[in-house]
């Protein structure tokens, strides 16, 4: 079971240029379908919060953990927010073991981005000795199995774990912290999603599958929250788009992201 | 007073001294592996993906006669608490390479010369004696991606706790007992193919543990089989 | 001397199939006068030997099977061809090209990475990787069409007794279709739907294998799928 890694077949990339030209997918989806999407939230019982979202045969696993650690010099009145991807070796059969790649890299920052324009978290709240120690919180995405979309789906099970996680509680005296026995319930200000649009020949695509990204032109990323705001922006690819596909990609993103939050 | 005519002590979580944690394997469940398996084994939860037999990269590093068994533990950073680095530590490394020694004699390693067998264990929570998990998966995992084997390899952990040998230790009897001897078997030919030991043990208990864990990996087996079976909808005694 | 299972029995790795003396067969081993199962599958007992049709198994290349594989790699006077076994394939120049050599010819003009072709195994060297040719009525290049595949120990089920159920997708569906032992599959068909039609179906045949009676079930299915169509 020899794998092929780089260069994708001819075939498969005049067939699908094919059959998208026609306005359908090789999956029998029209342009603009995403595929079974299931998230489930606190799989995990030592994690503090924890989701798993499916969409398609993409799977992804996202667990969230509290700690505490040093703020940022030039922040030392703010908590930390790091996110953190992980291209599991079991989740296709070109992912080697390894320290994170650009794609890992690309994945962690740009659900990152999201998470922090938005600023779903008062990150100052989460401050507990000014300068010395604050609250960390690792959002930590686990890819178990790759079909496309990773970007869309690990921000869904980021968002849905998130809402759904127990933050310790830490009381302060004399500079001393010490954990007590209670949690509280985290309470997120927004919920940014993400909805990843890309470019095959002249038509656009929602949520690509593992062939479409391979066959791909470009791809756009655009996360927005609940009032319709555009919190972030990612393009992706060696080809452009023009000012009226950019038009267009937004109105899509707008329409497909409250599909997304329905399920969360 | 002999032994056994004491009366066993209850254990942190209420079981006997010889009762597995509830144990609950499922072969087939990732769509891109050539095998695959996810394992419960009490709050363990392990995700196992096998491919192979492939091409082995670099070439240099294959056998000429023989497939190389390649085996990954790896915990993810919510595993643990508290959180751990993705980052591979030094008992990742051993723990891999026991894996490889526990599940290579029931490989048809020879079939498939200068080729590798991938065995990739992602860790997603962890609890206690999951090296025997991963093991369990594994062979499952491999069974699931037709590479031909003499046998399955079931894997238990016995040990001593309070003063009485016990089966299957989770985290905190890990942590707070006298020993722990994880053990992996291959139940048809009957042979051991993993042992290790953590602590300090008189040789009758040493070897009562080894007794206690091939019962384990005996009931063990039974799972592994009943997971592999249901995937085809099939019951154990069904004919087709 | 006894069988230990009932005909098409479901059985793993380790199983003791026989205990005595008979023959052989597929995915079985002796040990210790048993034979056992070496892969999970359905167990046969048949005019004395014993053998287990593998569920899972990946691809095992013969010399005469018909596969389909991609150029991922061009060497000195040969191409390198992924068909999905445990080692790439080999296509010299002269198992493509129908004519002397000449110096000039240029490999990439024939045949470039990521081209697919319709090859036959026609050699397993040394070292046990396939030799491929491509010179025959039916092999080449493919020029169109998609590529879907499934496991290849499910082929034979695929293809039939006497290729009765490829025949039957063939002529229900219209398509054109191009059976690979390594589990690849060629469809070519005249509308995206039959082309769908024909996926669906490969992916029951798969599912459903090791259970009896699937070709009526193929054929209703058939029938229900061309419905929706209609």
């Amino acid at each position: 079971m020899s794998s092929n890694v780089g260069i994708a077949s001819r075939l498969k990339r005049n067939k699908i240029t094919e059959v998208v030209a026609s306005g359908k997918r090789m999956d029998g989806r029209d342009l603009l379908d995403y595929r079974n999407i299931q998230i489930k939230t606190g799989v995990l019982e030592k994690a503090e919060g924890s989701a798993e979202a499916y969409l398609g045969n993409t799977r992804v696993l996202v667990g969230i953990k509290f700690g505490i650690g040093f703020p940022f010099e030039d922040t030392p009145d703010k908590g930390v927010l790091m996110t953190n991807a992980e291209f599991t070796p079991i989740a296709h059969p070109t992912f080697e073991p390894g320290p994170p790649d650009e794609r890992s890299i690309e994945l962690a920052r740009v659900v990152d981005r999201g998470l922090r324009s938005a600023e779903i978290l008062d990150l100052k709240k989460l401050c507990l000795v000014n300068g010395k120690k604050v609250l960390m919180v690792y959002v930590d995405i686990y890819v178990l199995s790759y079909d496309g979309n990773l970007i869309d789906c690990s921000a869904m099970a980021a968002i849905a774990a998130l809402k759904t996680a127990k933050m310790p509680v830490y009381t302060v005296k004399d500079e001393t912290v010490t954990l007590t026995k209670k949690t509280k319930a985290v309470k997120l200000n927004k919920e940014p999603l993400a909805v990843s649009i890309v470019k095959i020949g002249d038509s656009l695509l929602v949520d690509p599958s593992a062939d479409e990204e391979e066959v791909m032109d470009a791809r756009i990323t655009v996360s927005l929250d609940e009032k319709g705001n555009v919190c972030t922006i990612q393009k992706t690819g060696s080809v452009g788009f023009t000012r009226e596909e950019l038009r267009n990609v937004v109105q899509i993103a707008a329409e497909k992201v409250e599909e997304l939050r329905k399920n969360i | 007073m002999s032994k056994k005519s004491k009366r066993a002590k209850k254990r942190y979580d209420g079981r006997k001294p010889d009762e597995l944690r509830p144990l609950r394997i499922e072969s087939g469940v990732l769509p891109n592996a050539d095998g695959s398996a996810y394992i419960e084994m009490g709050r363990n939860k392990i995700i196992v993906g096998v491919f192979g037999p492939r091409e082995m990269h670099p070439k240099r590093l294959s056998k000429p006669n023989m497939a190389t068994l390649r085996c990954r533990y790896h915990m993810a950073p919510f595993s643990v608490d508290p959180r751990r680095s993705p980052a591979p530590s030094r008992r990742d490394n051993e723990i891999s390479m026991v894996m490889r020694y526990a599940l290579e004699p029931a490989v048809f390693l020879e079939r498939y010369p200068r080729s590798v067998i991938d065995v990739y264990a992602e860790i997603l929570e962890a609890d206690g004696g999951t090296r025997t998990a991963c093991i369990n998966a594994a062979s499952v995992a491999l069974v699931d991606a037709g590479i031909p084997m003499r046998d399955l390899v079931a894997s238990c952990a016995a040990g001593k706790m309070d003063g009485q040998l016990v089966l299957d230790l989770g985290d905190y009897e890990d942590k707070e007992g006298e020993a722990d001897v994880p053990l992996a078997y291959m139940p048809k030919s009957e042979q051991v193919t993993l042992l290790q030991m953590d602590g300090i043990l008189s040789q009758e208990d040493f070897n009562g543990c080894i007794d206690m864990a091939i019962e384990g990996c005996k009931q063990v087996y039974e799972v592994q089989r009943e997971a592999l079976k249901k995937k085809y909808g099939l019951e154990e005694g069904e004919a087709n | 001397m006894s069988a230990k299972f009932e005909n098409r029995d479901l059985v793993i790795p380790g199983d003791v199939l026989f205990e005595g003396r008979i023959r052989t067969g597929d995915n079985t081993f002796r040990s210790d006068g048993t034979v056992s199962a070496s892969r999970i599958g359905l167990v046969n007992y048949n005019r004395g030997t014993v053998s287990v049709i593998s569920l899972e198994a990946g691809f095992n290349p013969l010399s005469g099977d018909l596969v389909i594989g991609e150029v991922v790699d061009i060497d000195l006077g040969r191409w390198i061809v992924d068909i999905g076994a445990t080692e790439n394939a080999y296509l010299n120049i002269q198992d493509a090209i129908d004519a002397p050599f000449r110096s000039d010819i240029v490999m990439l003009e024939i045949l470039d990475v990521g081209e697919t072709i319709i090859a036959k195994i026609v050699d397993m060297d040394r070292r046990r990787t396939p030799i491929l040719s491509i010179l025959g009525p039916g092999l080449g290049k493919v020029k169109e069409g998609f590529i879907f595949r499934i496991t290849p120990s499910k082929i034979p089920r695929l293809i039939g007794k006497k290729g009765s159920m490829v025949n039957m997708i063939l002529k229900e569906t219209g398509c054109n279709v191009v059976i690979g032992q390594n589990g690849k599959i060629l469809i070519q068909g005249r509308s995206r739907e039959n082309e769908m039609m024909v996926v669906k179906v490969i992916e029951k045949i798969e599912r459903e294998a090791h259970i009896s009676g699937l070709t009526t079930r193929v054929q209703e299915y058939l029938k229900e799928l061309k419905e929706e169509i209609e």
